[in-house]
């Protein structure tokens, strides 16, 4: 089974608020938050590693989740993003992954 | 509740500073007629500056960032400004006249995933426009600006101040606006100039010519709704806050200074001297506003309109006091509804005469 790279828009906006990630497409005004397991792969998408890999070392080592279950929930999580254009998805590695850091949380 | 209504709530009652309208400049290539800035650069901040106090808003929870000015594209690091707050994941929206931008920078302000672009237009008239704005061709170069940034898939909000230049023209604004797949917002708010000048408010349009603005089918979607009496005053509702302004959003000039507010000018901490989180923890001026509450306000707490005004606390402090009336507002909910307000009747006045209620303290410009 191939590998899934994931990155983010450019297009995109996002902060942590009182925990949750807010994230906005500036292209269409769709704004979403994130729960902590989708939180820690969308912060992952550096657009090298692979998805398999995020999940095993973000949400696996981090949650007390089942892998099998953590990484089909996250393939589900990645279609409905990528969808929305808020992740950009590829069976390759991306070649210019983003320089922007990942959204802070309020201190 | 939309989902981002939700998160402005809790921004809200968390003290968090979601939102940030940042002025970059006060120079503007126009002169429009009602402007309430002084277009002299007494001494704007760097772009080292603007880079660090946008790094540091990113740690204090911002989220939507309002470039404006003045003209931002005069400043001639605007892009690298702006390169900036997106590499920060800001949400950016930018306001400007637009006469600068062509191909290229449409382009680059979609590359950069720009949220929205508010473009000042006062009139569907050329001549109109350009006296308003006193440059001529300006009414050319932003609408062709707003066509070369609609080519470009981005969002464009048309702001139309309405004044009495432009009385009469907001619905065929509108029209213009639908024309070029535009949003299309109307303000009929002109404010004192910075340094107290209030001849700017003859522009204000009143009376009935006010009404008829409020009550234009065409812009009010529940007209109904909109002009009914004001429901009765809960005591819940007299526990009510009237805006955002430092409560979750807050505006820093292009010298650095930090206001509750755009339209709020009361000085609260400079980001020359401390911390963005600092002021906006600690600033006795932003806890001030923070503490008023409908209860607190000193004419409007037993106004039937009370929960329903626009009341501005930025206006009501130009006016003399934040917990004030602002009578601007009062003339608004009277015409939308047609019933006086509390400031009308302690007047002793049953139609509003914005000429003798307005009563204007001036700001200390050297603060500003």
């Amino acid at each position: 089974m191939s590998d899934t790279y994931i990155t983010r828009s450019s297009a995109i906006a996002a902060r942590m608020l009182a925990g949750e990630m807010m994230v906005m497409n500036s292209a269409d005004s769709t704004f979403f938050t994130l729960n902590p397991v989708a939180t820690a792969i969308w912060q992952a998408a550096d657009g090298r590693t692979p998805l398999r890999e995020i999940v095993r070392t973000k949400i696996c080592e981090q949650f007390d989740v089942d892998p099998a279950q953590a990484e089909k929930d996250a393939q589900e999580f990645v279609a409905d993003l990528s969808q929305h254009g808020i992740l950009l998805v590829s069976s390759q590695p991306f070649a210019d992954p983003p320089t922007s850091p990942s959204a802070e949380e309020k201190p | 509740m939309s989902l981002l209504s939700e998160m402005g709530q809790k921004a809200f009652d968390l003290g968090v500073p979601i939102s940030v309208h940042m002025d970059l400049t006060y120079r503007c290539n126009e002169r429009c007629v009602h402007c309430y800035l002084d277009h002299d650069d007494h001494g704007e901040m760097t772009t080292g500056e603007i880079k660090g106090i946008l790094d540091q808003l990113a740690e204090a929870g911002v989220f939507f960032l309002i470039l404006s000015g003045g003209e931002v594209f005069l400043r001639r690091d605007f892009f690298e400004i702006l390169e900036h707050a997106r590499r920060l994941l800001f949400n950016v929206k930018i306001k400007t006249n637009a006469v600068m931008i062509r191909e290229a920078e449409a382009r680059r302000l979609r590359t950069l995933g720009v949220d929205t672009i508010q473009i000042s237009i006062y009139s569907h008239r050329a001549e109109v426009h350009d006296a308003i704005t006193k440059l001529p061709g300006s009414f050319d170069r932003s609408i062709s600006a707003i066509r070369l940034l609609k080519q470009q898939g981005l969002k464009v909000t048309i702001a139309n101040v309405l004044m009495t230049w432009n009385l009469g023209d907001h619905v065929e604004i509108r029209k213009l606006a639908d024309e070029l797949g535009a949003t299309y917002t109307l303000d009929p708010t002109i404010t004192p100039m910075m340094d107290g000048d209030t001849s700017v408010l003859q522009l204000r349009i009143q009376g009935e010519d006010l009404q008829d603005v409020l009550r234009t089918s065409e812009l009010v979607p529940n007209m109904e709704e909109f002009c009914a009496p004001p429901k009765p005053v809960s005591e819940h509702d007299l526990e009510g806050y009237s805006c955002s302004a430092a409560h979750s959003f807050c505006y820093i000039s292009p010298y650095a200074d930090v206001f509750p507010c755009v339209q709020f000018p009361l000085p609260s901490g400079n980001l020359r001297q401390q911390k963005f989180v600092d002021i906006w923890n600690r600033s006795p001026q932003l806890n001030d506003v923070r503490s008023v509450r409908a209860k607190d306000l000193t004419v409007c707490s037993s106004c039937s309109h009370v929960t329903t005004c626009t009341r501005c606390p930025g206006l009501a402090y130009l006016e003399g006091s934040m917990r004030g009336p602002s009578t601007a507002d009062c003339e608004k909910s009277f015409y939308r509804t047609g019933i006086p307000t509390a400031n009308m009747l302690a007047q002793g006045v049953t139609k509003p005469n914005s000429r003798t209620l307005i009563h204007i303290k001036p700001v200390a410009a050297a603060t500003l």
